[in-house]
């Protein structure tokens, strides 16, 4: 069993160590919080996206952008309600006092010094060789929170509009999905998604999961809005399914590299890999719907958990790019192959700093920063060029070969089974995938 | 959409007045004119060879984004990079996939220029130039094709040898080149709709014909504002507009609502941003306002308790929420229930302070409408985050 220790990120004020949480917790707990115990009376905004079949780059879309927007309308939502939070203190530190800076050079790395997100405390120990590990409720997760750090629900709306509820009860039978602040942020706005969360999901990406974070990412309409997914074992400290989301008004590294490689999944996905940036991964475009979007991405996530690969999920672009990147720096470094001077940073690779944003603890490093060191931790954290083809053949090999309608069993873990009729229907145009010829794109 | 439309119509008269119709019409290239200062940053002039290389007729064109002519075979990068260009107000050239009407998508060189005001140093247009490409043809056995190669990589020699003519007269009118290309396309049997993701890249002809393109047209831009005395330049003269970064005006310039920008560093706390929105309120111009203290909108009645609660609050560092008696330039005066709050650059200190106004007569009768004070607060949100990202040094305004 491979471990690490890490100080735990604490994301809500009603996060207690694992250490202390000894079970001897006061019962009825009169906290407000999401669970049974609080919840029945009380009332968030819902926020009801419209859920049609998006067309991701067409002109559909285009045409209400120049209308008064219900696209800006989740950016006011989320910003005020975050600001009203920033008000009334719920934050452990202000973020927008922590200095910041683009490292200057060629790939513009962003650095933020930020000594209050980890106080110091007792690291915990995490495991990091199981991707797929059992929902546990003795330990922290989001029915824990306060209903103060909830900012809205997030739903699909029954209609064909989106539709705004200041005030609407919550729904115990069909779990909402909600939004809820990050105390400890990264940058203003850092919201956790977490999808239906009185079911209690543990941390793994399903289809339906993955469709609504994506529907979030397009419904704020904002480019510098991003989305971002950790698996266990790709340094997420929550085994509670949650996406997080904050605003930054600059590029990302990762989202300005160049693409090689492009497959067409099919006529409406295609897969490129990322080239001259130091992690290796792949990145998704639709070009139609959102949900073919989101599923050829959830079927690779799904196969990468099933195959217990660590890895971490960027959503850019509004939705339209979204990029996928396995990694080994947890396992290495319970392995005691990681440098003790990268090891010294205490920087954690996960999605934000994948994608080039890099929050720093000490001043030192902050004032060292460069693009040398940063593309050096992060050539650690990637898969080798022989790894990584292998893992991306893995995934090929699984979501060419299902079932073009969806898994209509519900169970995302049946992905592996092909049934063996629908090899039969070929795509014309795009059969091209490596590897195994005779798993052929479906139309 | 009728009333954008003379919107549209008027920005651009009062600008360059309504002769600048005619001699930008006389230009064979194929260029658009956009306004960032509408909503949506509308296209507000389309050329002659814009609408016959694209297929579309004026009143289609006219009022939209640029990005409707994109597809998906458009690099999401290639748009991401206009975007930022447009952002950081500075040029750009750049190979990326539009289409046409009728759907087929053609390659094309970009060239992004920023018009400026050499009043206030504020981009007025951004005009771009578009100059299609040919994409190399596959490597096959005949000579066509080998010839073909040398077309791409030093498209002078070829041409000449082709139509046996001399530089000049090529360049001379490109609608008409561009047809020949064409037609020198097909018999090369060039696949134009199966486009690969490599960028295709423009030839040193195709960005020499953007960049003569691009100065005829900023040339005539800049003669007619002579004739309205709205002056433009094709660089930024003068940054009259303050100590604010060009990328933070835009960013700010998205907020519709009403709010100012002071500035707690400089003598007087003066006023170095104030939105359209607030203009409309109080009924000032633009000049009228920026160096002011905010002082000038209290009156004779207002509160002198109120002004020292937002001065207090002001000197410990904090954020207040106040209703105060202002009054507007005709002297009029309303309730302002005005929220304010420091706001932080990249460096974590405090840059300005900003000013949302609420006028509170204006009640939400809409249930579905967020309620006034989250309205307003998301105001400040959105200026914390384009403050604080506008500063972090990414991007330098060039000229």
């Amino acid at each position: 069993m491979l471990r690490i220790k890490r100080v735990p990120t604490i994301v809500s004020n009603y996060q207690k160590e694992e250490a202390d949480d000894g079970g001897a917790r006061h019962g009825g707990c009169g906290r407000n919080c999401l669970n049974k115990c609080c919840i029945p009376g009380s009332k968030l905004p819902l926020y009801a996206f419209k859920k049609v079949n998006k067309v991701v780059n067409g002109k559909d879309v285009l045409d209400c952008e120049n209308k008064e927007p219900p696209v800006a309308f989740l950016d006011s939502l989320l910003l005020g309600e975050w600001e009203d939070r920033m008000q009334r203190g719920l934050f452990r530190y202000d973020v927008t006092a922590c200095e910041t800076k683009v490292i200057p050079g060629e790939y513009g790395f962003i650095a933020q010094l930020n000594e209050g997100r980890h106080l110091k405390k007792r690291p915990t120990e995490f495991r990091v060789d199981t991707v797929l590990q059992p929902f546990d409720g003795s330990k922290f997760n989001f029915t824990k929170v306060g209903q103060e750090e909830v900012l809205f629900q997030f739903e699909a709306s029954e209609d064909d509009e989106v539709q705004f509820f200041p005030n609407a009860p919550i729904d115990v039978e069909n779990s909402p999905s909600v939004v809820a602040i990050n105390v400890s942020p990264i940058e203003y706005g850092h919201v956790l998604l977490i999808p239906r969360v009185l079911e209690c999901l543990p941390q793994r990406i399903d289809r339906e999961s993955f469709l609504l974070a994506l529907y979030m990412a397009a419904e704020a309409g904002s480019p510098y809005f991003r989305l971002g997914y950790n698996s266990l074992g790709a340094f997420a400290t929550i085994n509670h399914l949650h996406f997080q989301a904050y605003y930054l008004a600059v590029p990302f590294p990762i989202e300005k590299a160049a693409t090689g490689k492009t497959t067409n999944l099919n006529a409406r996905v295609k897969i490129s890999e990322i080239s001259k940036y130091p992690v290796r991964g792949l990145v998704f475009e639709g070009t139609d719907t959102l949900e073919d979007l989101a599923n050829a991405v959830s079927d690779s996530c799904i196969c990468l958990q099933n195959n217990n690969i660590p890895y971490n999920v960027l959503i850019s672009d509004s939705g339209r790019r979204i990029f996928l990147l396995p990694q080994c720096y947890a396992e290495k470094q319970a392995l005691g192959e990681v440098s003790a001077e990268i090891l010294d940073t205490q920087v954690n690779p996960a999605v934000w700093e994948i994608s080039g944003h890099m929050v720093l603890k000490r001043r030192k490093d902050y004032e060292e920063a460069s693009d040398e060191n940063a593309w050096r931790l992060l050539a650690e954290v990637s898969l080798s060029e022989e790894r990584f083809q292998e893992v991306k053949a893995i995934i090929f090999e699984a979501i060419s070969c299902l079932d073009e309608n969806g898994s209509t069993t519900g169970g995302p873990d049946n992905d592996q089974d092909v049934k063996p009729q629908s090899l039969e229907e070929i795509d014309a145009h795009h059969g091209m995938l490596p590897g195994n010829q005779e798993c052929l794109v479906l139309h | 959409m009728e009333s954008q439309l003379r919107v549209i119509e008027q920005s651009f008269t009062i600008r360059y007045s309504t002769w600048v119709h005619e001699a930008l019409d006389e230009m064979p290239d194929s260029f658009t004119i956009t306004d960032p200062f509408i909503s949506g940053h509308p296209i507000v002039y389309a050329s002659r060879g814009f609408l016959e290389m694209s297929g579309y007729s004026r009143d289609e064109v006219i009022g939209k984004n640029g990005r409707v002519f994109q597809g998906p075979d458009t690099s999401r990068r290639s748009v991401m990079e206009i975007r930022e260009a447009i952002r950081e107000e500075r040029n750009l050239q750049i190979s990326i996939v539009n289409y046409r009407k009728d759907g087929t998508p053609f390659w094309m060189l970009f060239h992004l220029c920023p018009v400026f005001s050499k009043e206030d140093g504020r981009v007025m247009n951004f005009v771009g130039v578009q100059v299609p490409i040919l994409k190399k043809p596959r490597r096959s056995g005949s000579e066509f094709a080998r010839n073909a190669v040398s077309l791409c990589e030093d498209g002078s020699g070829f041409l000449e040898t082709v139509f046996g003519s001399c530089r000049r007269e090529l360049c001379s009118d490109s609608v008409v080149e561009l047809s020949r290309i064409l037609a020198l396309e097909s018999v090369l049997g060039v696949d134009d709709a199966e486009l690969v993701d490599e960028p295709c890249k423009a030839t040193d002809i195709e960005q020499r014909k953007a960049t003569t393109a691009m100065n005829n047209i900023l040339s005539v831009l800049t003669h007619y504002s002579e004739l309205t005395g709205r002056l433009v330049c094709r660089k930024r003269c003068f940054s009259g507009m303050g100590p604010l970064g060009a990328s933070l005006n835009i960013s700010l310039g998205r907020i519709k609502q009403s709010f100012v920008l002071t500035d707690p560093h400089l003598p007087g706390m003066p006023i170095v941003y104030a939105s359209d929105a607030f203009l409309k309120l109080t009924g000032y111009t633009r000049q009228e306002v920026l160096g002011q203290n905010c002082r000038f909108l209290s009156g004779p009645n207002t509160d002198c308790s109120v002004q020292y609660q937002i001065k207090e609050s002001i000197r410990t560092e904090q954020g207040c929420t106040v209703c105060i008696l202002n009054y507007r330039k005709d002297t009029s005066s309303f309730w302002n229930f005005l929220h304010i709050s420091p706001v932080r650059n990249a460096s974590g200190k405090i840059a300005y302070y900003v000013g949302v106004q609420i006028e509170s007569s204006c009640t939400n009768e809409d249930k579905q409408k967020l309620r006034p004070d989250i309205r307003q607060l998301s105001v400040v949100g959105a200026i914390k985050v384009a403050v604080r990202s506008s500063s972090m040094g990414a991007s330098t305004s060039k000229s």
